[in-house]
């Protein structure tokens, strides 16, 4: 709630919109109180007096009213009247919506199209024939409105119902014995509720001002009774000779609606969590990077490398706390090797991949040191154009989610076409002849066929090779993987898995695979890094730390994985949870589930230690490691 | 020995929609009809890949889904209404994303009370005592109860998942892989919480899961399905060792194993057949290497092979 407060505090049209409208619900609620005269007694001797007048503050109407006492009861009526229309067709508009949304299939049609029809009609014309059918007066008025706007509410809630009604916490409501009618009310409406809320008080405005409309044409409040739009209409005819009587409930509606729209507008913009989290403020084109200590020299990087990172440091930066989600992290790849990286979920692993090319989301992402070398240059702080050169060109990346990295509306040939003609200046012609070899490289069968294909023709595993033909599209050096095969089935897993092993041993590519799971570091990686808590703890060969595991939590994680063949069993478990990245504890990251931890490694930073190809960040690594 | 879940005959098929003047046109069968018994106490593991009908089934064990036809009998008594409510006190679900399967806005304590008060009708302060108590058993603390669900890892968010399950006091659990989005050293916690729970309980699971290393750790008997059908049934310690069906062969040779050499195990494509037009033979035909004419045109029937072992083949491995 204070972080809902401060977030509207700080959109500053918003936080205007709301002082004027409380001033003016404020002068609305004690009117009633203040000494003024009644806002219906006529006093024809001082008919059309001007503002300032003695006695008659805002001046008088037509019929010598006070015009100060008719505005505030005028305003009075028609706040409440727009409230309560908001309320009214809030209520209803969200409970059709609602109903509609979780009824699914034949009942949802048949509600959404009834709505549909009563959209069909332009609204004006709608409440004018409610109006009609019921006669003017207020009561009509505001029922005509809410029944106008009952549409709105009704379209946007059941699109936001629909999506949660598929959802499992619904399941697993209907699977507690809950009715549907508990279901919407308990489960369904709690989390629909600040979506309505936000509907209703963006359109609270919209409803005062169709009163008005409604009361200036004479179909809304009648006289004497006093509400702006009547105000208004009843001062048409004297606006040459007595424009203040027309400007007078003119102002007063414009800094109502303006107000409650400025203001609803920041309600929306602090409650979804969309834009909260910061989702439309657009990342950067590059991570941001603000470097703290000296860059690493060439010279410290393997001669060989490639790609090498060195003692990168990744921080995101998320309202006052800092994440430290990459601590130190040194790599290197080798044309033609693949190295593994591996770890869990939040240990810092993609985030490392990801600030290879500087795509790491800024914010909150910042890169506070270290260097990424490719081919001995520093592409930390490189300049955008120089990144964009090397994205996809020298260094590609494969994504977990094909499905997502795909664009869903252009056929996959046009993508793989537009992926060469971004660094190759060819014809259309050859990047389409290209895009073809590409989808045969990674064995997609009918190539001619199917790469006139929608992603969403083809299944998980085919869109999957589709990427990989993406990454290889610029005949790139360095393909970093990320979780490639996690999103598919073990049958599909093994055909990519042996893909990228023929790719990298036909062409030298070096691969940086990202993982979590043992199995396939084994199967294709040369050397592997264990990452726990944004540090690398060990690095060597993979068949020997397979074998003869250093660190504690590179043992224990590999007694974890379950192997096919071993029988029916009790597992072995890592007790505890991995330390919160904002919530570094001093020393050894892995101490607190570590059944080997002594006061030694609490104490300070532990460095890596080791000769050749292993190395392990552990003050008490295992025997087997001489 | 009891028998726990007797399924028999139960099938799916979702209707497809038809034009406004089209003729009404086959529907989709997403799983033919399956039969089986599990007896109390005991774990089945049912693996197969996405798209093979594995979610339908479980959605109809526990009557989220209405049955196309057949039947299921929990503990002797018949269940053919689709009504959660009523299947809710013999048999639970626990859902694969722990997160999304609680409510965001509401707390553990509304979430756990849910089951007990619409399900068994407890008072307040049986409520509170069975919450305790089922708290203590699956290693959760107390002051959890008040807390939302965002504010819990995914290893905890699971188990609440399973405490919820449990409140129900149900005979039968359906596992859908419960482990598959939580890290491996968590992934244990879990699966070794599920093994005492079993045991303290007298529980009986229906494990679903595509990772067949865990599936062997925690089943006494596997099926195996494919297509939305039953290609082989087994006992856990021998269905992959000495798989009958090749299928069954092909998942156990792709799961990655430390120290096998990469090797894709197919090279053909992977692809399912098409479900709008079902192949007139065994589904499988089109992928497997001992395909004959008959495979093609003749669906082959479940038949015991070996002992405790069955399979839909008609040309199955030999050892």
């Amino acid at each position: 709630m204070s972080l809902f407060l401060r977030l509207l505090w700080r959109n500053r049209l918003a936080s205007l919109g709301g002082g004027v409208i409380t001033v003016i619900v404020l002068l609305a609620l004690v009117t009633p109180l203040l000494p003024l005269q009644h806002p219906d007694v006529t006093d024809t001797a001082h008919r059309f007096l001007f503002p300032f007048s003695k006695g008659y503050l805002l001046g008088t109407d037509q019929l010598g009213r006070d015009l100060l006492s008719r505005l505030l009861w005028g305003t009075r009526l028609s706040l409440a009247v727009g409230v309560v229309a908001a309320l009214a067709a809030g209520i209803v508009g969200s409970g059709v919506g609602m109903i509609a949304g979780y009824a699914g299939g034949r009942s949802d049609n048949v509600i959404m199209r009834a709505v549909d029809m009563l959209m069909a009609f332009p609204y004006v014309l709608l409440a004018l024939a409610i109006v009609a059918a019921l006669g003017p007066g207020l009561m009509n008025a505001l029922i005509a409105v809410a029944a106008v706007n009952v549409p709105f509410f009704a379209r946007n809630i059941r699109g936001i119902t629909l999506g949660l009604a598929g959802r499992e916490f619904v399941d697993a409501a209907r699977l507690s014995g809950k009715g549907h009618i508990r279901i919407i009310l308990t489960e369904l409406l709690p989390n629909v509720l600040p979506v309505i809320v936000v509907a209703m008080s963006t359109t609270v405005g919209w409803m005062i001002l169709e009163t008005a409309g409604l009361s200036f044409l004479g179909l809304g409040a009648q006289p004497p009774q006093a509400d702006l739009g009547g105000m208004l209409g009843q001062a048409r005819s004297a606006m040459i000779t007595s424009p203040h009587t027309s400007v007078v409930p003119g102002v007063m509606i414009f800094l109502i609606v303006m107000s409650v729209n400025l203001l609803g507008d920041g309600v929306r913009d602090a409650l979804d969590p969309r834009l909260r989290s910061g989702a439309l403020s657009r990342p950067r084109a590059a991570t941001e990077v603000a470097r703290r200590g000296p860059v690493p020299s060439p010279e410290m990087a393997p001669a060989d490398a490639l790609l090498a990172v060195q003692a990168l440091e990744i921080q995101f930066h998320v309202g006052g706390r800092v994440y430290r989600a990459v601590n130190g992290v040194d790599l290197a790849v080798k044309p033609g090797e693949c190295l593994g990286v591996i770890g869990e979920s939040g240990s810092g692993k993609s985030v490392t991949a990801l600030s290879i090319m500087g795509l790491v989301a800024s914010p909150p992402g910042v890169i506070t040191g270290g260097a990424v070398r490719y081919r001995g240059e520093d592409l930390i702080g490189a300049p955008y154009a120089r990144l964009r050169d090397l994205r996809g060109e020298s260094v590609a990346y494969i994504f977990q989610d094909p499905q997502a990295t795909l664009h869903p509306l252009y056929r996959i040939g046009d993508q793989l076409a537009e992926a060469i003609r971004a660094h190759h200046p060819v014809s259309r012609a050859e990047a389409r002849a290209r895009a073809v070899q590409l989808l045969r490289d990674v064995r997609i069968p009918n190539p001619e066929g199917r790469v006139d294909d929608y992603p969403h023709e083809m299944s998980g595993g085919m869109r999957q090779r589709v990427g990989i033909a993406m990454a290889l599209a610029n005949d790139p050096d360095v393909i970093i993987a990320d979780e490639p095969t996690t999103a598919l089935d073990v049958t599909v897993q093994a055909q990519i898995l042996s893909l990228l092993d023929d790719l990298r041993r036909d062409r030298g590519l070096a691969i940086v695979f990202i993982t979590h799971d043992f199995g396939v570091v084994a199967q294709l990686c040369d050397r592997v890094a264990v990452m726990y808590a944004g540090q690398i703890v060990e690095t060597g060969p993979t068949a020997e730390i397979l074998a003869t595991p250093a660190h504690p939590y590179t043992r224990r994680l590999i007694a974890c994985v379950p192997e096919l063949g071993g029988g029916r069993r009790e597992l072995a478990a890592i007790p505890g949870l991995p330390p919160s990245v904002d919530a570094l504890p001093e020393g050894c990251a892995f101490a607190a589930r570590c059944d080997k931890a002594a006061p030694a490694c609490r104490e300070a930073r532990i460095d890596m230690t080791g000769t050749g190809p292993r190395a392990v960040r552990c003050l008490y690594p295992e025997e087997a490691f001489a | 020995m009891t028998e726990a879940l007797r399924v028999s005959n139960l099938s799916k098929t979702f209707p497809r929609s038809r034009g406004l003047f089209a003729r009404a046109r086959p529907g989709v069968r997403a799983l033919r009809p399956v039969s089986f018994a599990v007896e109390t106490g005991e774990t089945l593991g049912i693996v197969g890949e996405s798209g093979c009908g594995k979610s339908t089934f479980a959605r109809m064990l526990v009557g989220l889904l209405p049955a196309s036809g057949g039947e299921i009998v929990i503990e002797g008594r018949r269940l053919d209404t689709a009504d959660p409510a009523r299947f809710g006190k013999m048999i639970q679900y626990v859902f694969q994303d722990p997160i999304s399967s609680l409510n965001p806005r509401k707390t553990i304590r509304q979430i756990m009370e849910a089951p007990l008060r619409r399900l068994h009708g407890m008072g307040r302060a049986a409520r509170a005592a069975r919450i305790a108590e089922i708290f203590d058993s699956v290693h959760l603390r107390p002051d959890f109860l008040d807390r939302y669900p965002h504010e819990f890892s995914g290893g905890q968010a699971q188990r609440i998942g399973i405490a919820r399950a449990l409140a129900a006091a149900p005979r039968i659990l359906v596992l859908d892989e419960p482990v598959s989005a939580l890290d491996v050293s968590v992934q244990a916690q879990v699966l070794n919480l599920l093994a005492r729970l079993k045991a303290e309980f007298g529980l009986t699971y229906l494990f679903i899961s595509h990772d067949l290393a865990v599936i062997e750790a925690v089943s006494d008997r596997v099926l195996v399905l494919y297509f939305g059908a039953v290609v082989e049934i087994g006992r856990a310690e021998s269905i992959f060792k000495h798989p009958r069906h090749p299928y069954t062969r092909l998942l156990a040779d792709s799961a990655p194993v430390v120290g096998r050499p990469l090797r894709a195990p197919e090279q053909r494509g992977s692809e399912l057949p098409d479900p709008l037009d079902p192949p007139p033979g065994c589904a499988f035909a089109g992928r497997c290497p001992r395909a004959t004419d008959l495979c093609q045109t003749e669906e082959p029937p479940l038949r015991p092979m070996g002992e405790d072992q069955l399979a839909a083949c008609h040309r199955p491995l030999e050892d």
